[in-house]
């Protein structure tokens, strides 16, 4: 009886001590825990996290280089930022989850003329990166505390438009199934202004990949495709530019890019239109949503 | 037979209850979000119009009770679903343009949709224990019985709908199955003669 229960307090000394020992170098500099989540920041050697998962277990929500805060350390961000290449003048931005505010940073900068509205609907969130990610008070970004549907919805009631949307709102471990649908993606259609350009930042790996692309076909015929460890989808209310567009497009950002590390020329091949899904995948819609239970089957 | 269909009824309303009630979180969903307060209006209407139905259905159950009538309750506690299919997006749609708000909106939402159903279900529970208790002696026992029923079938209805029913069906096809059930267990207690034990 006294071995196996010290047999038991060994091994979830072990578990405990485990993970502890491989994130030695991480650095926890604040954690508070919100609404909807325990919002950590970490910090290991320059880097400087914001996770929603102790020591980061499931994903990096977003990350900066604190001695060059402009450097853009991820690869998602980049993908997402290409989405210039396709509006490479947005005079109106809504961007919907706001994590560290990486992108809408850059996209201020990139796109001085826009008026950028982002929408989170942690306001945790909101206060970690105003404190821990120079945020601060930027007036040109207009920060708006709301479901990101709910206030896609309201939008359309005020009769706005976009030339530019980005949907950053899922994470590795969770996906708010009401923004992964038809129905949704048909009322961002119509808050895009005519020739106007979606971005999404998605996490399908698994069979909610085939899903996902069939949905996002159902509302937009032709997307561009990017892929590394993420994806990102590219679409269009209108024609999608031609590669030759796109390549000279991206030669207008090849410098601002470069002050934030990163390179327009290999981010353009990333641009694919291949459609590498099942088709016959079932669409997901408001009423068939179950995008967490089909992210859990492996491909 | 008439044991068998009372708590057959009670476990099968546990059931209906909740799997409505995660279904109705989906179809909260597009309107007001998902957020922890829109769960918390659906819970609070479900719980509200539990308590309501628990006080409606023990004076029913006053009057020449039978397990005819419980079989009733369940079909008017389905038809009452009816609506949700029909007009819930422009229903919601309405609520969310008269109250902004999406604490109050999914309160008011979820209560135009599914309080006066959950109501009815709430009747079923004390009106079953009517039905089975024979004595003063055993109605502890009897009463813990059609809890036990009544609860397992609610764990059952959550585990089922949120696991499994959401994969394979569209919402307002699991409605439809849900509702097509209760017809066909009320029907079956409609069809049963005789009284209830008169005690």
């Amino acid at each position: 009886m006294r071995s196996s229960w010290q047999a038991l307090l060994l091994s979830v000394a072990g578990l405990l001590a485990a993970p502890a020992a491989s994130a030695d170098n991480m650095k926890l500099l604040h954690s508070e825990r919100s609404l909807y989540r325990e919002v950590l920041v970490y910090e290991t050697g320059d880097v400087r996290c914001i996770c929603f998962t102790r020591f980061c277990r499931i994903g990096r929500q977003t990350c900066q280089d604190v001695k060059h805060p402009d450097r853009i350390v991820m690869n998602y961000p980049q993908m997402m930022l290409s989405s210039l290449f396709v509006k490479p003048e947005p005079k109106s931005v809504l961007i919907i989850g706001l994590g560290g505010g990486t992108i809408p940073r850059a996209l201020h900068e990139l796109a001085p003329q826009a008026r950028i509205d982002v929408v989170e609907i942690d306001p945790a969130v909101v206060k970690v990166a105003r404190r821990y990610f120079d945020l601060g008070d930027n007036s040109a970004l207009n920060v708006i505390e709301a479901d990101g549907r709910v206030q896609v919805k309201k939008a359309l009631r005020e009769q706005r438009s976009y030339d530019l949307i980005m949907l950053d709102a899922f994470d590795h471990e969770y996906i708010p199934e009401h923004l992964l649908t038809r129905e949704f993606l048909q009322e961002v259609k119509a808050l895009l202004a005519p020739g106007g350009v979606l971005a999404a930042n998605t996490f399908s790996s698994s069979r909610l990949y085939d899903h996902e692309s069939t949905t996002y076909a159902s509302v937009f015929p032709e997307f561009f495709n990017l892929k590394k460890e993420n994806r990102v989808i590219i679409a269009a209310n209108g024609p999608l530019p031609s590669a030759d567009q796109l390549r000279a497009n991206s030669r207008r950002f090849e410098q601002a890019f470069d002050s934030f590390g990163i390179s327009a020329s290999k981010l353009l091949p990333l641009f694919s239109r291949k459609q590498d899904w099942e088709r016959g995948a079932r669409i997901l819609t408001d009423q068939y949503s179950p995008a967490n239970l089909l992210n859990l089957g492996k491909n | 037979m008439q044991l068998i269909l009372s708590y057959l009824i009670a476990g099968w309303s546990g059931f209906f209850v909740m799997a409505v009630e995660l279904l109705g979180g989906r179809l909260l969903a597009p309107t007001f979000g998902s957020s922890i307060y829109v769960w918390g209006a659906i819970i609070t209407v479900f719980m509200l119009a539990l308590s309501i139905g628990y006080l409606a259905g023990g004076r029913l159950s006053m009057s020449a009770p039978s397990v005819r009538k419980l079989g009733l309750i369940l079909i008017v506690a389905a038809l009452t679903v009816l609506p949700l299919l029909l007009f819930a997006v422009p229903l919601l749609d309405a609520v969310a343009n008269a109250i902004p708000d999406p604490r109050f909106g999914s309160l008011v939402g979820a209560t135009v949709l599914f309080f006066i159903p959950t109501v009815f279900s709430g009747m079923i529970s004390p009106y079953a224990v009517r039905l089975i208790v024979p004595d003063r002696s055993s109605s502890g026992r009897h009463a813990g019985q059609l809890y036990f029923v009544s609860t397992f079938g609610s764990a059952a209805g959550t585990l089922l709908t949120s696991f499994y029913l959401v994969l394979i069906m569209e919402v307002n096809h699991i409605l439809l199955a849900l509702m097509a059930i209760s017809g066909v267990i009320g029907a079956v207690a409609c069809l049963v003669r005789g009284e209830a034990n008169a005690q």
